[in-house]
């Protein structure tokens, strides 16, 4: 628990923001500056700013799972992201593609949010094991 | 020669597996049936095609494959693989019912079933396989299973040592098995056993066909228990003895024998191979004799004259005459029927009477009438007494012995030895269930139908079989030696012969037997006084070789790894300048990038912040500003990154570079480094050689690579097919997520790993146990 009162008044809006950035950074990536690596290190920069202010015991109810569990998902989705292209007889990790409604979509996504939850339990699992309650 | 394809040969692999798995969640007992029932299955399904294996159908079936690394994988059953394969299922079954009384109500019954299945499916994998990599897995699989099992009690520090040893020996004879076989599949062209044995010739005449004979017999060597390697086996006894009776009689030790006669087809004319085989065999056969004749307790009694048995299988594949085929698989049959019974009577004995030592047992025979009953019919067998199949066996190897090259030293040691096992089988049988009944620790009385079924089966089987000897060999022995000989076998077992010199050796070796048995109470213990054999055997080796090579590994470690992190780094970055610099200075890697002027842009002038940043780390009074320094040199970079062209780069680097200096300065509270000053002045000079070292590599590395012509096909063919064939304007994310997916993934699984290391080394330590 940090000292500051506008620290850990600000710390919940900060952490909300960088997660909604990161999102947005996560989604643009495909098009633009931005993926799944940088929007992990953004979302986990908010989560350490929380835990700064409020503690390491806050910044894990707010994870609401261990921090190593988002790895573990984060590699599952990375993982099944490649198995549909193997429907088609085509190697493992070949990304399918659908258009609805004009709207590009393809199992790349899954993959890029496989990536950002690795780095974002990574970063995150790092520094709560370091930081104070 | 036909074949047919058969998914059959596949069931009692499948059953095998499917039984381990189920076997791990049902309640212990029933483990043990299902086991019993997975083999008996795969039972019937041998035999089921053993018609078909008499009349010379090959059976085949497809399993693991990789065609991209040349490797056929696929089964095959011949008469060979047959022999072992009814031998496998057939003595499983009975230990599997065996065990379910002989563990009861431990609870560790479903552990040992589920470890006995993978053995079972390792040794029909193994003597089934028609492909050397195939054979190597299951193989390795084999002593592996072994490892777990001789450590089943792994409470006791002697089960423990009983197990490392048991791996060490034949895992360092699988690695020598490994090479030999590779050798032996580049000469031939092929990794299939039947392909290598119809490529004998090349196989024979490649420059490294001696190398690789050799260190396939060292593999067999090793796991059939052959001197000088022949000392894991007793200690392996450790085991329970259910597992002592299948894998440490019955199935795993012969499957160095299994592979010998595999190979036999390729190897018997050579006379190297007659040679090592021969004489090792004779010397195994009697040292297991003679070593015997040193131990009271039951199971190292047993395990003794296994070494024996497995001499003597080596000694006939060895030795030249045809009919040492038949005599070896006759004999192979009949070693297992006996030996495993008589294993699992003293089981019996050692289980109702709470003792082992053969000195203290006598006169069971009253108190356990059908125990005392399956031991003297196994002992009977053993002894080679007609009409027991043991007897046929015994005169075959006599015959094969008289016929061959020094025959009078073969026949000699021969009659030693069978002697030795007459007396044996006279202990095992007469002394412990006649005579004078001797106080034991616990009442006995004779166990239950599962643990009687097994002993009283393989030994009366080995009546029966003397009874029909034409049976067993036209429809096992025969195409087991045809497949060991590479032709159609001649194979006519009988029991009679009339009278001969082989009668009359056989009647003198059960005299000279009987007369060693009357004195066995006194040969013992002399024999025991022979304290040279502990002292200077190889097991006293391998004690101080293991000894010395623990030591070698606590000094290594002590030096490499010491624990400070310090030390690490200064390592890791001293190996990577000097590599670096030494790779550049000798294959002539030095060179400039062209230099122009014009080129110049005012905007490199953020460059400034690289050194700046540096000098300020160096020179930094407390941790905290240097890192605070370092973090200046990331933001310079990241800005440069910027400025030229690379935003996606830029942006990356700024969020690791803020997120890297909270990190340190969170770890920087557990380091016991607070100020300037912790260095000697010695190690201040090799820090900042070390730091100017791989500074001066990677900027001459980076020069090397400024100075090579820029070769952009890839970049251009990333840039062209980013849109058009992913669907996205960002290569780098592109390349990231799609072109080169797969080296994604394994980075963020090396990232997760180390998420995971850190979470267990840095679990957060409650505050009254901090110092």
């Amino acid at each position: 628990m940090n000292d500051s009162l506008i620290l850990r008044t600000s710390a919940p809006l900060l952490l909300w923001l960088s997660i909604a950035v990161s999102v947005f950074v996560l989604l643009r990536g495909h098009n633009a500056p931005g993926g799944g690596f940088l929007g992990g290190l953004m979302g986990a920069g908010g989560v350490l700013l929380y835990a700064i202010a409020r503690g390491r015991v806050a910044a894990i109810r707010f994870l609401r799972l261990p921090p190593v569990a988002y790895c573990g998902i984060g590699l599952l989705a990375a993982l099944a992201s490649g198995l549909p292209g193997l429907l088609g007889e085509a190697p493992y990790l070949t990304h399918l593609w659908a258009f609805p409604a004009g709207l590009p979509l393809g199992t790349t996504i899954l993959f890029d949010l496989g990536v950002y939850l690795v780095v974002l339990g990574t970063i995150t699992a790092m520094f709560l094991a370091l930081v104070g309650d | 020669m036909t074949m047919v394809h058969t998914p059959l040969l596949l069931l009692p692999l499948a059953l095998a597996a499917a039984a381990a798995i189920a076997a791990g969640f049902l309640r212990p007992r029933l483990a043990a049936f299902v086991g019993c029932g997975a083999a008996a299955a795969g039972f019937a399904a041998y035999l089921a095609m053993a018609g078909g294996v008499a009349e010379g159908v090959r059976a085949t079936a497809p399993l693991l494959a990789v065609p991209t690394l040349g490797i056929g994988g696929g089964l095959a059953l011949d008469g060979l693989a047959l022999i072992f394969a009814l031998l496998i299922t057939g003595i499983g079954a009975l230990v599997f019912l065996y065990s379910a009384d002989y563990l009861g109500a431990d609870r560790r019954l479903g552990r040992l079933s589920v470890m006995l299945l993978v053995f079972m499916l390792a040794m029909l994998g193994a003597v089934t396989a028609d492909d050397i990599v195939l054979l190597f897995v299951f193989w390795e699989m084999t002593s592996l299973a072994s490892f777990f099992l001789v450590g089943f009690n792994h409470t006791e520090r002697g089960a423990r040592q009983a197990a490392l040893q048991a791996l060490l020996v034949t895992g360092a004879g699988g690695l020598a098995l490994l090479a030999g076989l590779l050798l032996v599949a580049g000469a031939a062209g092929t990794t299939s056993i039947s392909g290598i044995i119809a490529a004998r010739d090349a196989v024979l005449a490649a420059p490294t066909a001696v190398p690789a004979m050799l260190l396939v017999i060292l593999g067999c060597f090793t796991k059939s228990a052959q001197v000088p390697f022949h000392f894991w086996l007793p200690n392996a006894m450790a085991a329970p003895t259910p597992v002592s009776a299948y894998l440490h009689s019955a199935t795993m030790v012969k499957l160095g024998i299994y592979l010998l006669a595999r190979f036999n087809p390729v190897y018997q004319d050579e006379v190297l191979w007659q040679t090592i085989l021969t004489w090792f065999g004779l010397v195994t056969s009697a040292t297991g004799a003679v070593l015997a004749l040193r131990e009271t307790d039951l199971k190292r009694v047993l395990a003794y004259t296994t070494i024996t048995g497995l001499g003597t299988l080596t000694l006939l594949i060895g030795v030249a005459p045809a009919e040492a085929a038949t005599a070896a698989m006759t004999f192979l049959v009949v070693h297992a029927l006996y030996k495993a019974a008589l294993f699992l009577v003293a089981g019996v004995v050692d289980h109702e009477t709470g003792a082992r030592d053969a000195s203290r047992l006598g006169g069971l025979g009253r108190a356990m009438p059908l125990t005392a009953l399956a031991a003297c019919l196994a002992a009977l067998s053993m002894a080679g007494l007609p009409p027991f199949v043991g007897f046929v066996a015994k005169e075959l190897v006599y015959a094969v012995k008289l016929d061959g090259e020094s025959s009078a030293l073969l026949v000699g040691v021969g009659f030693l030895v069978n002697a030795s096992t007459v007396a044996i089988a006279g202990v095992l049988s007469l002394r412990l269930f006649f005579g004078t009944r001797q106080p034991t620790p616990r009442a006995p009385h004779d166990p239950g139908l599962a643990m009687l079924a097994g002993p009283i089966l393989l030994a009366g089987l080995g009546l029966i079989a003397g009874s029909m000897p034409g049976l067993l060999g036209d429809r096992l022995v025969g195409p087991a030696a045809a497949a060991m000989l590479g032709r159609p076998a001649d194979v006519h077992l009988s029991l009679w012969h009339g009278p001969s010199v082989l009668l009359a050796l056989s009647i003198a070796t059960v005299a000279a037997g009987m007369a060693i048995f009357a004195a066995w109470g006194r040969i013992v213990p002399g024999m025991r006084r022979a304290a040279i054999v502990d002292v200077a055997g190889p097991a006293a080796l391998y004690e101080r070789g293991l000894a010395r090579l623990l030591e070698i590994a606590a000094g290594t470690t002590r030096a490499i790894q010491h624990g400070s992190l310090r030390g690490y780094l200064r390592l890791l970055f001293a190996v990577a300048a000097l590599a670096t610099l030494a790779t550049l200075l000798l294959r002539d890697g030095l060179r400039l990038p062209a230099f122009d002027a014009a080129g110049l842009d005012a905007r490199a002038l953020i460059l400034l912040g690289l050194p700046v940043g540096a000098a300020a780390a160096a020179l930094a009074p407390t941790v905290f500003v240097a890192i605070l320094a370092m973090g200046l040199v990331g933001f310079t970079t990241a800005a440069l990154f910027l400025v030229f062209g690379a935003p996606d780069v830029a942006f990356t680097q700024f969020a690791v570079e803020t997120l890297l200096v909270v990190i340190f300065a969170a770890a920087i509270r557990y380091l016991p480094i607070r100020r300037r000053g912790y260095r000697q002045r010695r190690e201040r000079v090799a820090d900042a050689t070390i730091a100017v070292g791989t500074g001066l590599a990677v900027t001459l590395a980076l020069l090397a690579v400024l100075g090579t012509p820029y070769d952009s096909r890839l970049s251009d063919w990333f840039g062209d097919q980013s849109l058009a064939a992913a669907h996205g304007r960002n290569v780098v994310n592109v390349i990231l997520v799609d072109f080169r997916a797969l080296d994604t993934l394994g980075e963020i699984t090396v990232l997760a790993i180390a998420a995971f290391a850190v979470t267990a080394l840095l679990r957060p330590i409650p505050k009254d146990q901090t110092r």
